[in-house]
C-alpha cells in the first residue's frame, strides 16, 4: 500500500512538470514579458525604459531559460524559467502584480472558500444521491419520468440564472439574507446560506440523472433479485444492496474533486462577495495579473492529482476485491 | 461585398459536411436504422424542431457583407463601409435601427425614467417622454395602445395559423403520395402517431413556435417586443444575435477539437507501446489542469497578443470574429481529453477482434486498418460526444463571458447580455427584461439540444438499448 502511493506520487512529477512546461510557454513564449509589460501599461503611452522598470519590479527582466550573463549555477538559477516556474515546486509562489505576497493571500482565503464549498459539497452529494434513489424506487411511474423531466429541465438553466434569480428572490424580494458579502466566525453562517443553497439546487439536474443512471444499472443485476426473493423490501434493498454496490462508480466521480474544494467557486464566490480563492482567480483575470493565475493553475492541477490519488485508495475501502500493488 | 469571416468559413464548412454525411448515410441500410431510431423518438424530433429554427437563424446571420458606403454630397460613392452586417441584420434592419435612448418596457411607448422636457409653454415638466420608434405610429398612445396591440397579436396568431397550415398541407400531400392513400387519411396516420417519423411531434412543436413567432413578427414592426437596454438596443435583436454566438461555440469547438481526439484516441488504442504512453501523458498533464483555469490562462494570452496586433484586422468585426474563432479552439484544446480517452479505450478492445486479425493477415498497412476498419465503428461515440458537449458548451460561454474570458465585449453573446444585464435586477424599478429574454432563449435552446442529445444517443449507443445515461463531462459546467 505505501510502496503504491509513494510509486503513485512519483508518478505525478512528471505530470506536474508537464504542467509547468505548459504554464510557461503559455505566459512567457507565446508572449514575451515586453508584451506583458506593454499590455498592463496601456498600449499607447509607453516607452522601452517604462517597461524595463516594470519588468525590473516584478523580475521579469531576466532571459527566459539561460542565463548568459550569470556565473556558475546563475546560468540556470537566474531566468525567469527557474525564479516564476521551477520555485512552484517548493510552494513558493512569489508576488503578485500588486506586490502582495501570493502564498499568504492563498492560505488566508482557503478558509472562506472551503466554508463555501465543503457544505455544498456535502449537502448536495446527500439530496441528489436520494433524490436519484427516490426516482429509482418509482421507476417507470410518472413521478420518474416528471422526475428525469424536471432534471433535464434544471441542467439546461445556466447557473448564472440560479445565482441571479435565487439573489433576487431571497435577498430583495424576500429580504431573508444580506445579498453578498462575508464575516468571520459564526456570522458568516448568514451569508453563506443562501450561496449553499443555490449551488446545491444548481447541480441537482445533472447530478441527480448522473446517480439515477447509476442505480438503474445496478438494479438490473442478479444479486438484486436474490436479494428480493429472500424477501427484502424495496427500500432495503435499495440501501443495503444497491448503494454500496454503486458506490465504486460513485466514488469515481466524487473523491476527485474533495481537494479542488479548496479552489472554490468562481462564480458563486464574485457574485456574494466572499473573500476565497474563487474571486481571487476572477479578481486577478480581470486585472490580468498572470502571476496569480500561473500559481492557481499550479495547485490545482496539483490538487487533482492529489484528487486522482484519494480516489484509488478509497476504492480498497469500499471494495475489498481492488487491491492496490 | 459579401464577406467571409472565419467562423464564416467553418459554419458553412461544418453545414457542406453534414451535407455529404447525410447523403453518405442515406445510401446504407445499416446507417440509416440508426437514424431511424432518432426520427422514432418524439422528444428528439420536437427538439429537431426547435433546433432547427434556431440553425436557421444561425445560418442567416453567418452571411455576412459590408455594405456599400452611401454617395456623400458631391462625391460619387466609392468603397465598402468597415462595418460587418449580416443577411439577419438587414432583414431586422428596423430593430437595429430602433435604437431609443434608454431602458423602454417591453411593448412600451415611453421611456422607462422621467426625463426632464421642456414643455410648449416654456415650463420645465419631470415626464416619461415618447420612445424615438416603440409605437410612434399611434396619435395617443394611452387610448390606442391596447387596441393595436391586440390587432396585432391577432394578426400574428393569423399568420401563424396560415404558416402552419400551409406547412402542414405540404407534408400531408407528401405523405399522402408516398403511401397513396388519401389525403384524410394520410392526415390521421400522422396525427396518431402511426408513422416512424415522429411527424406529430414535429407538428406541434411547430404549432406552439408558431404561435409565438407570429405575433412577435407582427408586434416587432411597431414596439420593441421585449424592451430595450440601457443604451437603448433591441433587446429582441440582442437575442437573435446571440444565436449565433452560441451555435458557434457549440459546433465550431467540437469541429476544432475532433481531428485531435480522433486521431490520438485510435493511434494510442491501436499502436501502442511508446506512443500510447505519449499520448497518455499529454491528456492526463492537460486534464489535470482545472479546465476554467486552462481557459483562463490560454484565453489571457490570446488577449495579449491580439491587443499587441492590432494590424491583422481590418475591421472590428474580423477582431471579435477572431476572437471568437479562439476561444473555440481553446475550449476544444480542454475537452478533446474526454473523448481521446474514450477512443482510445474503445480501439483497444476492437483491436483484438477477428476481423482486424483478418485485415492484418492480408497485409492491410495499419494506417488503413485504422482508417477503414477502427474509425468507422467508433464513429457512433463520436457522434454522442459531439452532440452531448454543445449544451455545456453553450452554457460554458454564458459563463466564461461573465468572468470575462468569454468572447469579446462587442460580440453579441449571451453572456455579454447577461454580464451587462445582471445588476438591473437591482435597479429600483426592477429591469427585468433583458434576462428574462436570454433566460427563455438560451434556456430553449439548451433544452431542446440535451432532449435531441439524448435521443440521438439512445439511438446509437449499443450498449444502453433504450436507457439514459448522463454524462458526468455536463456536471463540471454548474456553479
Amino acid at each position: 500500500m505505501i510502496a503504491y502511493i509513494i510509486r503513485r506520487l512519483l508518478y505525478a512529477i512528471p505530470i506536474l512538470v508537464g504542467v509547468n512546461l505548459l504554464t510557461f510557454t503559455l505566459f512567457f513564449v507565446v508572449n514575451t514579458p515586453d508584451d506583458m509589460a506593454r499590455m498592463q501599461l496601456g498600449i499607447k503611452r509607453v516607452t522601452p525604459e517604462a517597461i524595463e522598470k516594470w519588468k525590473a519590479e516584478r523580475g521579469y527582466d531576466k532571459p527566459l531559460i539561460y542565463n548568459e550573463s550569470a556565473e556558475g549555477m546563475g546560468k540556470i538559477t537566474g531566468t525567469i524559467f527557474f525564479e516564476k516556474s521551477v520555485k512552484l515546486f517548493i510552494l513558493d509562489f512569489g508576488r503578485a502584480d500588486d506586490g502582495r505576497d501570493i502564498g499568504h493571500e492563498i492560505r488566508s482565503r482557503m478558509g472562506p472558500s472551503l466554508a463555501i464549498a465543503l457544505p455544498v459539497f456535502l449537502l448536495g452529494l446527500f439530496v441528489t444521491v436520494s433524490f436519484a434513489l427516490m426516482l429509482v424506487f418509482f421507476r417507470a411511474t410518472y413521478l420518474d419520468f416528471w422526475g428525469v423531466v424536471a432534471c433535464v429541465a434544471m441542467m439546461s438553466i445556466s447557473s448564472l440564472f440560479y445565482i441571479i434569480g435565487g439573489q433576487y428572490l431571497v435577498s430583495k424580494i424576500w429580504h431573508l439574507v444580506p445579498i453578498s458579502g462575508y464575516a468571520g466566525g459564526l456570522d458568516a453562517a448568514r451569508f453563506l446560506i443562501l450561496p449553499v443553497l443555490i449551488s446545491v439546487v444548481a447541480g441537482i439536474g445533472s447530478s441527480t440523472r448522473w446517480y439515477r443512471t447509476i442505480f438503474l444499472e445496478e438494479i438490473g443485476k442478479d444479486y438484486v433479485r436474490t436479494a428480493r426473493a429472500k424477501g427484502l423490501s424495496e427500500l432495503a434493498v435499495l440501501f443495503r444492496h444497491v448503494l454500496k454496490n454503486a458506490m465504486i462508480p460513485i466514488l469515481t466521480g466524487v473523491v476527485v474533486v474533495i481537494p479542488l474544494l479548496f479552489m472554490g467557486s468562481l462564480l458563486v464566490e464574485s457574485f456574494f462577495g466572499i473573500p476565497g480563492l474563487g474571486s481571487y482567480t476572477i479578481d486577478a483575470i480581470n486585472a490580468q495579473d498572470f502571476a496569480v493565475v500561473r500559481s492557481m493553475v499550479f495547485i490545482g492541477s496539483v490538487l487533482y492529482i492529489i484528487g486522482l490519488l484519494l480516489t484509488d485508495l478509497s476504492y480498497t475501502l469500499v471494495d475489498p476485491r481492488v487491491r492496490l500493488q | 461585398m459579401p464577406t467571409i469571416l472565419w467562423t464564416d468559413a467553418l459554419v458553412f464548412l461544418l453545414v457542406a459536411c453534414a451535407v455529404a454525411t447525410g447523403r453518405y448515410v442515406s445510401r446504407r441500410e445499416y446507417l440509416l436504422s440508426s437514424w431511424r431510431r432518432v426520427g422514432e423518438s418524439r422528444s428528439g424530433m420536437a427538439a429537431l424542431t426547435v433546433l432547427a429554427v434556431f440553425v436557421l437563424i444561425g445560418l442567416l446571420d453567418s452571411l455576412h457583407y459590408r455594405p456599400r458606403l452611401e454617395a456623400v454630397a458631391g462625391k460619387t460613392a466609392n468603397g465598402y463601409s468597415t462595418e460587418v452586417r449580416s443577411a439577419l441584420d438587414a432583414l431586422l434592419r428596423p430593430l437595429k435601427a430602433g435604437t431609443e435612448k434608454t431602458y423602454s418596457a417591453p411593448l412600451a411607448t415611453h421611456l422607462y425614467a422621467r426625463e426632464t422636457v421642456e414643455q410648449p409653454d416654456g415650463t420645465q415638466a419631470r415626464v416619461f417622454p415618447r420612445l424615438r420608434h416603440g409605437g410612434i405610429h399611434l396619435k395617443d398612445p394611452v387610448a390606442d395602445w391596447t387596441h393595436d396591440v391586440a390587432t396585432r397579436i391577432l394578426l400574428g396568431i393569423a399568420i401563424a395559423v396560415l404558416t402552419w397550415l400551409t406547412f402542414a398541407a405540404i407534408i400531408v400531400q407528401a405523405a399522402a403520395l408516398h403511401w397513396d392513400v388519401r389525403r384524410q387519411t394520410a392526415w390521421r396516420r400522422i396525427w396518431r402517431g402511426e408513422t416512424r417519423f415522429a411527424w406529430n411531434a414535429v407538428f406541434v412543436t411547430l404549432a406552439m413556435l408558431m404561435l409565438f413567432c407570429g405575433p412577435a413578427v407582427a408586434l416587432a414592426g411597431g414596439y420593441h417586443v421585449f424592451g430595450t437596454d440601457k443604451v437603448g438596443q433591441d433587446v429582441l435583436y440582442l437575442t437573435l444575435k446571440s444565436i449565433r454566438t452560441a451555435l458557434v461555440i457549440g459546433t465550431i469547438t467540437t469541429l476544432a477539437m475532433l481531428p485531435f481526439a480522433v486521431v490520438l484516441g485510435i493511434v494510442a488504442g491501436y499502436i501502442g507501446g511508446w506512443v500510447d504512453d505519449v499520448i497518455q501523458y499529454l491528456y492526463t498533464t492537460l486534464n489535470s489542469i482545472p479546465g476554467v483555469l486552462l481557459i483562463a490562462a490560454a484565453v489571457l494570452m490570446m488577449q495579449v497578443v491580439i491587443d499587441t496586433h492590432p494590424e491583422w484586422f481590418a475591421t472590428a468585426a474580423q477582431r471579435a470574429d477572431a476572437r471568437l474563432l479562439a476561444l473555440c479552439f481553446i475550449l476544444g484544446l480542454t475537452s478533446w481529453t474526454g473523448l481521446c480517452r474514450l477512443l482510445r479505450a474503445e480501439t483497444l478492445k476492437l483491436r483484438e477482434l477477428e476481423y482486424v486479425q483478418a485485415a492484418q493477415a492480408f497485409g492491410a498497412s495499419s494506417v488503413r486498418i485504422m482508417g477503414r476498419h477502427v474509425l468507422p465503428n467508433v464513429m457512433h461515440i463520436v457522434l454522442i460526444a459531439v452532440v452531448m458537449d454543445f449544451s455545456g458548451l453553450v452554457l460554458a460561454e454564458a459563463v466564461l463571458s461573465y468572468i470575462g474570458i468569454g468572447v469579446d465585449p462587442s460580440t453579441i453573446s449571451f453572456g455579454t447580455m447577461i454580464n451587462t444585464a445582471r445588476l438591473e435586477l437591482a435597479r429600483e424599478p426592477v429591469v427585468w427584461w433583458s434576462l428574462v429574454a436570454a433566460f427563455v432563449f438560451m434556456f430553449v435552446l439548451v433544452l431542446a439540444a440535451n432532449l435531441f442529445s439524448d435521443a440521438v444517443r439512445d439511438a446509437f449507443d449499443p450498449r444502453l438499448a433504450g436507457r439514459r445515461v448522463a454524462s458526468p463531462a455536463h456536471q463540471g459546467q454548474a456553479a
